[in-house]
C-alpha cells in the first residue's frame, strides 16, 4: 500500500503518521495542492487535472456543455411556451402551417456554426494530445489480467535497466471486495482518503515537470490506462503499442482504474501514479537500480505487503519517495 | 396491382381464420396483425428479462463492497442485459410495430411476403433460447461485453452459442427486413406516393436498407470470432498475424448504424404522435424524410468514434470527429421540426403525447451527451467510464424504449378495438419519467469523476450517486408492472370500446379501418384522398 495522497499546502516537513505503527516519509512539503484529482464523494464535474495537457479536455467539457445547456434552454423553453400557450383547454385553435424556408435554414446554419468552433477547440486540443515528441522519459505500461506493469526505458536520454515491476489491487482493498466479506470499504484508507479499490502495493513512480512517454501495450486481452487527472485514457492492447504523453506539474497520488472490460476482476486493477519532484524521484531510481539486498528499501516495502492482508491499517511504503 | 389478387386470397384464407386453432392462429400465422403481436409480446417478454438483468446489475452497485453476485456472474449480467434489450426488446419492438402498421399505413392487405414474416419471427424464440440458457450451462453465459470484443470473448465457454445465436437473430432481422422493403415499394395503394407516406413508414424503409447492409457483416466478425476460438485461425489474434483492432473496425461498422437502427423508427413513431395530439401537420414533412436519410448515410461513416481510445492516427480521430458532430445538424433539424409542430396546435396530452414530449426533451439530452462525447479529448476522459453508460440510456429508454410505449399507448386502442385505461397510462408515465431520470442522470455525474463502465464494485467516492441510480433503477423497473398492468387490462377487460379514429386529430389510412381492423387490412385498395393523409399535401 502506498502512503500520501494530496497534502494541504503547506504541510512542509511534517511526518504524518498514516496508520497504526506506521510513518510517512512522503509528503515532505513537496505536495504542495489541493486541486481535486482523485474521484471526490458528489463530484459533478470532470477534474481539470494535474498535467500540462489536462486542461484540454476539462476547457472542452465545459464548454461544450455550456452550449449544449444554452440550447437545450431555448429549445425545451420553448417547447413548454407552446405546451402552454397552444394547448386545446385553453382554447387554441390549430394553425395549417406546416414549412418555414427562413427559419429552417436558420436552424441548419447556426448548428453548423456552433459546430465548427466546437471543432476547432477540440481539433486543436488533440493536436497537443497526439504530440508525442521530446519526451524527456519513457515508461512502458503492460496490462495483464488483472494487473499491471511498468517497466521503466529511459530517463533523461540515458536507457534504464531493470527497473520495472509489476503493480496490483493492494490486500486491505482485495480482502474487502471479496463477495460477503464483511470487511467494510469505508475503513480502506491512507490518511484521511479513502482508497477502496483505488490503491495498488506498487505505484508507478515518475518526476514531475517531465514530459513522459508511455507506450502501452497489453499481454492478454484488451485493457485500457486510465487516470482522470492526467486527462486522458489509452487501451493496452495485445500486438498493439501506442504511445502517448503525460507531464504532470503538481506532485501527489492520482489514481485511476482499467478502462476497458477484461474479465472477472476488471474492477479490480487500479492505477496508481505517484509524481514526485525530479531529485526524488532521481534518488527513488538510484534506489531501484541498486542490485537488491536486504538492507534496500525497495524489497523492504515488498516483503511489507503479506502482513497487510491481516492488518487492520496497512503499513505505508514510507522509503519509496 | 396485386390488390386484386390479394383479395381473392383473402377470402378464402377468411374463412380458415375462423375456425383456426391457437397453435394454427399463432404458430402458423401468416397474417401481418398476429405476427405484429407475436413481435411485441416476445419483446416485451424480453424486456422484463433484460429489465431483470438490469436489477441485478442495479442491487450489486446499490453500496460499495460485493453483496450478491460474483464478479464474473456480474460481467454476464451486463452482457446478456445489452443483448437481450437490444437484439430481444428493442429490435423485434419495432418490427412489431412495422408488422402492424406498415400495412395499415399503406394501404395493404397484409405484408408482401407473409410466410417469411412467420419464419423471421419463429427464429427468434430459439435464439434467445440459446442466448440465454448459456446462464444454466457449465462456465456460465457470455461475460465479455455485448460487443463480444476479442481476446476476452475468445475466453468464454459460450462463445459458440451466443455466435449461433447472432446468427439467427441476424438471419431473422434480415428477412423482416427484406418483407418491410418489399411491403412498402410494392405494396401501396394507387396514389399512396412515396412522399405521401407517413414519416414512420419511411423511418422503417431507412431502417430497412440499415439492416440489411450491417447485419451480415456482424455474423462475419462474429463467425471469425468462432473460428479464431475453435479453428485456429488468426484474424484477432496478434500472436499469429491477426489484429484485435480490426474486430473492433468491423463490430461497430456494423454497431454504429445499429444504434440508428434502434432510433429511426423511434424518429417515425415520434413524428405520429406528435402531429396528431397537436391537431397540425408535421412541420417540414420533407427535411424530416431527408434528415432520416442523412443520419442513415452518415451511420455508415462514423463507427470509429466508438474507438477513439484505442490509438487511431490522428487523421482517423479527426475524420471521425468532424462526421460524428454533422449527425447533430439533421438530428437537430428534427427536434427543431417537432417543436415546431406543436406551435400554433391544439395540443391535448393523452399518454402518448406525454411519452412523446419526454421523447423529444430526453433524446435530446442523451443528444447532447452525445455531441460532448464526439469532441475526441473530451472523449479521452468521457470514453468507457458512466458518463457513456448515461448517454446511450437516454438515446435507447427515454429515447427508443419511450417511442415504442409512446406507440403502444398510441396504437392498442387500434389493435385490441379497447380503450386504454388513461389514468394508469398517465401513473405509468409520470412514474417511467421521473425514476428513469433518477436511474440515469447521475450516472453523468459518476463518468465525470472517472468511474468506468461494467465495474461490479466501485470506491466510496461513487457511493452516493450509485445509490440514488440503484434506487431509480428499481422504482423505474417496478413502473414497468403498470406498463404490463395496462396492457392486459386493454387486451382483455377493457368495457370502453374505441372508435375508428381513436384520435381526434389522427389522420392516415390505419385510423380509416375498424377498431380492431378486419383480418386482412385492406382487402381492396383504398380511394386515397389527400387531405385524409397526414402528409396528403406536401409542398415543402
Amino acid at each position: 500500500m502506498i502512503s500520501g495522497g494530496i497534502k494541504p499546502k503547506g504541510s512542509k516537513g511534517i511526518v504524518r503518521a498514516l496508520g497504526v505503527g506506521a510513518l510517512s516519509l512522503i509528503g515532505m512539503g513537496l505536495f504542495g495542492s489541493t486541486v481535486l484529482a482523485n474521484p471526490e464523494p458528489g463530484q459533478l464535474n470532470l477534474t481539470p487535472g494535474v498535467t500540462t495537457y489536462s486542461n484540454v479536455p476539462y476547457m472542452l467539457n465545459n464548454v461544450a456543455l455550456g452550449v449544449c445547456v444554452v440550447i437545450g434552454i431555448l429549445v425545451f423553453g420553448a417547447m413548454f411556451i407552446a405546451m402552454f400557450r397552444f394547448r386545446k383547454s385553453r382554447g387554441a385553435v390549430a394553425e395549417k402551417w406546416a414549412h418555414n424556408t427562413t427559419v429552417e435554414i436558420i436552424w441548419t446554419v447556426i448548428p453548423i456554426i456552433i459546430l465548427i468552433t466546437l471543432a476547432w477547440l477540440a481539433t486543436d486540443g488533440l493536436r497537443q494530445f497526439s504530440d508525442t515528441t521530446g519526451a524527456q522519459m519513457t515508461v512502458k505500461v503492460t496490462g495483464y489480467q488483472w494487473k499491471w506493469r511498468y517497466d521503466y526505458v529511459d530517463y533523461q536520454g540515458k536507457a534504464i535497466s531493470n527497473v520495472g515491476f509489476l503493480s496490483k489491487l493492494d490486500d486491505q482493498s482485495n480482502a474487502t471486495r471479496q463477495l460477503n466479506s464483511g470487511l467494510d470499504p469505508y475503513a480502506v484508507k491512507v490518511g484521511d482518503e479513502n482508497v477502496y479499490l483505488l490503491n495498488v502495493d506498487k505505484p508507478l513512480v515518475v518526476p514531475v515537470d517531465t514530459k513522459i512517454r508511455f507506450v502501452i501495450t497489453a499481454d492478454d486481452v484488451i485493457h485500457s490506462w486510465f487516470i482522470p487527472a492526467l486527462g486522458w485514457k489509452m487501451d493496452a492492447i495485445p500486438g498493439v503499442v501506442n504511445a502517448t504523453w503525460t507531464n504532470i506539474k503538481v506532485p501527489g497520488v492520482y489514481r485511476g482504474q482499467c478502462a476497458e472490460l477484461c474479465g472477472q476482476d476488471h474492477g479490480f486493477m487500479p492505477i496508481v501514479v505517484k509524481a514526485v519532484s525530479k531529485e526524488d524521484f532521481a534518488k527513488w531510481l538510484a534506489d531501484q537500480q541498486k542490485p537488491a539486498t536486504p538492507a534496500a528499501p525497495a524489497p523492504a516495502s515488498t516483503a511489507a505487503a503479506p502482513a497487510q492482508a491481516t492488518a487492520q491499517v496497512a503499513p505505508a511504503h514510507g522509503a519509496q519517495g | 396491382m396485386a390488390h386484386e389478387a390479394a383479395h381473392d386470397h383473402h377470402d378464402e384464407h377468411h374463412d380458415h381464420h375462423e375456425h383456426q386453432s391457437f397453435f394454427q392462429r399463432w404458430v402458423m400465422s401468416t397474417n401481418h396483425k398476429d405476427i405484429g403481436t407475436l413481435y411485441l409480446v416476445f419483446s416485451l417478454l424480453m424486456f422484463f428479462i433484460g429489465g431483470s438483468f438490469a436489477m441485478v446489475i442495479r442491487a450489486e452497485l446499490f453500496k460499495p463492497g460485493m453483496q450478491l453476485v460474483q464478479p464474473y456472474f456480474f460481467n454476464e449480467m451486463t452482457t446478456m442485459h445489452a443483448l437481450v434489450m437490444i437484439f430481444g426488446a428493442v429490435m423485434p419492438a419495432f418490427v412489431g410495430l412495422g408488422n402492424w402498421m406498415i400495412p395499415m399505413m399503406v394501404g395493404a392487405p397484409d405484408m408482401a411476403l407473409p410466410r417469411m414474416n412467420n419464419l423471421s419471427f419463429w427464429i427468434l424464440p430459439f435464439a434467445f433460447a440459446l442466448l440465454l440458457s448459456t446462464l444454466f450451462l457449465p462456465g456460465g453465459g457470455p461475460a465479455g461485453g455485448w460487443t463480444m470484443y476479442p481476446p476476452l470473448s475468445l475466453q468464454s465457454a459460450s462463445l459458440a452459442y451466443v455466435v449461433f445465436a447472432v446468427h439467427l437473430m441476424g438471419i431473422s432481422s434480415i428477412m423482416g427486413a427484406i418483407n418491410i422493403i418489399a411491403t412498402i415499394l410494392n405494396m401501396r395503394a394507387p396514389g399512396m406516393d412515396l412522399l405521401k407516406m407517413p414519416v414512420f413508414v419511411w423511418s422503417w424503409l431507412i431502417t430497412a436498407f440499415l439492416l440489411i447492409a450491417v447485419m451480415p457483416v456482424l455474423a462475419g466478425a462474429v463467425t471469425m470470432l468462432l473460428t479464431d476460438k475453435y479453428f485456429n485461425t488468426h484474424f484477432f489474434d496478434a500472436a499469429g498475424g491477426g489484429d484485435p483492432v480490426l474486430f473492433q473496425h468491423v463490430f461497430w461498422f456494423f454497431g454504429h448504424p445499429e444504434v440508428y437502427i434502434m432510433i429511426l423508427p423511434a424518429f417515425g413513431i415520434i413524428s405520429e404522435i406528435i402531429p396528431t395530439f397537436s391537431r397540425k401537420p408535421i412541420f417540414g414533412y420533407k427535411a424530416m424524410v431527408f434528415a432520416i436519410a442523412s443520419i442513415a448515410f452518415l451511420s455508415f461513416i462514423v463507427w470509429a468514434h466508438h474507438m477513439f481510445a484505442v490509438g487511431l492516427p490522428l487523421g482517423a480521430e479527426i475524420f471521425f470527429m468532424y462526421a460524428t458532430m454533422l449527425i447533430a445538424v439533421p438530428t437537430g433539424v428534427k427536434v427543431f421540426n417537432w417543436v415546431a409542430t406543436m406551435w400554433g396546435g391544439s395540443m391535448t396530452f393523452e399518454t402518448p403525447m406525454l411519452f412523446a414530449v419526454a421523447f423529444v426533451i430526453l433524446f435530446t439530452i442523451g443528444g447532447f451527451s452525445g455531441l460532448m462525447l464526439a469532441l475526441v479529448p473530451a472523449d479521452f476522459q468521457y470514453h468507457d467510464t458512466y458518463f457513456v453508460v448515461a448517454h446511450f440510456h437516454y438515446v435507447l429508454v427515454t429515447g427508443a424504449i419511450f417511442a415504442i410505449m409512446a406507440a403502444t399507448y398510441y396504437w392498442i386502442p387500434k389493435w385490441t378495438g379497447h380503450m386504454y385505461s388513461e389514468f394508469w397510462g398517465k401513473v405509468h408515465f409520470w412514474n417511467s419519467v421521473i425514476w428513469v431520470n433518477v436511474l440515469f442522470f447521475p450516472q453523468h455525474f459518476l463518468g465525470l469523476a472517472g468511474m468506468p463502465r461494467r465495474i461490479p464494485d466501485y470506491n466510496v467516492a461513487f457511493a452516493n450517486f450509485n445509490m440514488i441510480s440503484s434506487i431509480g433503477g428499481f422504482l423505474f423497473g417496478a413502473s414497468q408492472l403498470i406498463f404490463l398492468g395496462v396492457i392486459i387490462h386493454c387486451v382483455w377487460f377493457s368495457k370502453k370500446k374505441a372508435t375508428d379514429r381513436v384520435w381526434e386529430g389522427a389522420k392516415g389510412l390505419e385510423w380509416t379501418l375498424s377498431s380492431p381492423p378486419p383480418h386482412h387490412s385492406f382487402t381492396i385498395a383504398p380511394v386515397i384522398h389527400d387531405d385524409e393523409l397526414a402528409h396528403g399535401h406536401v409542398e415543402d
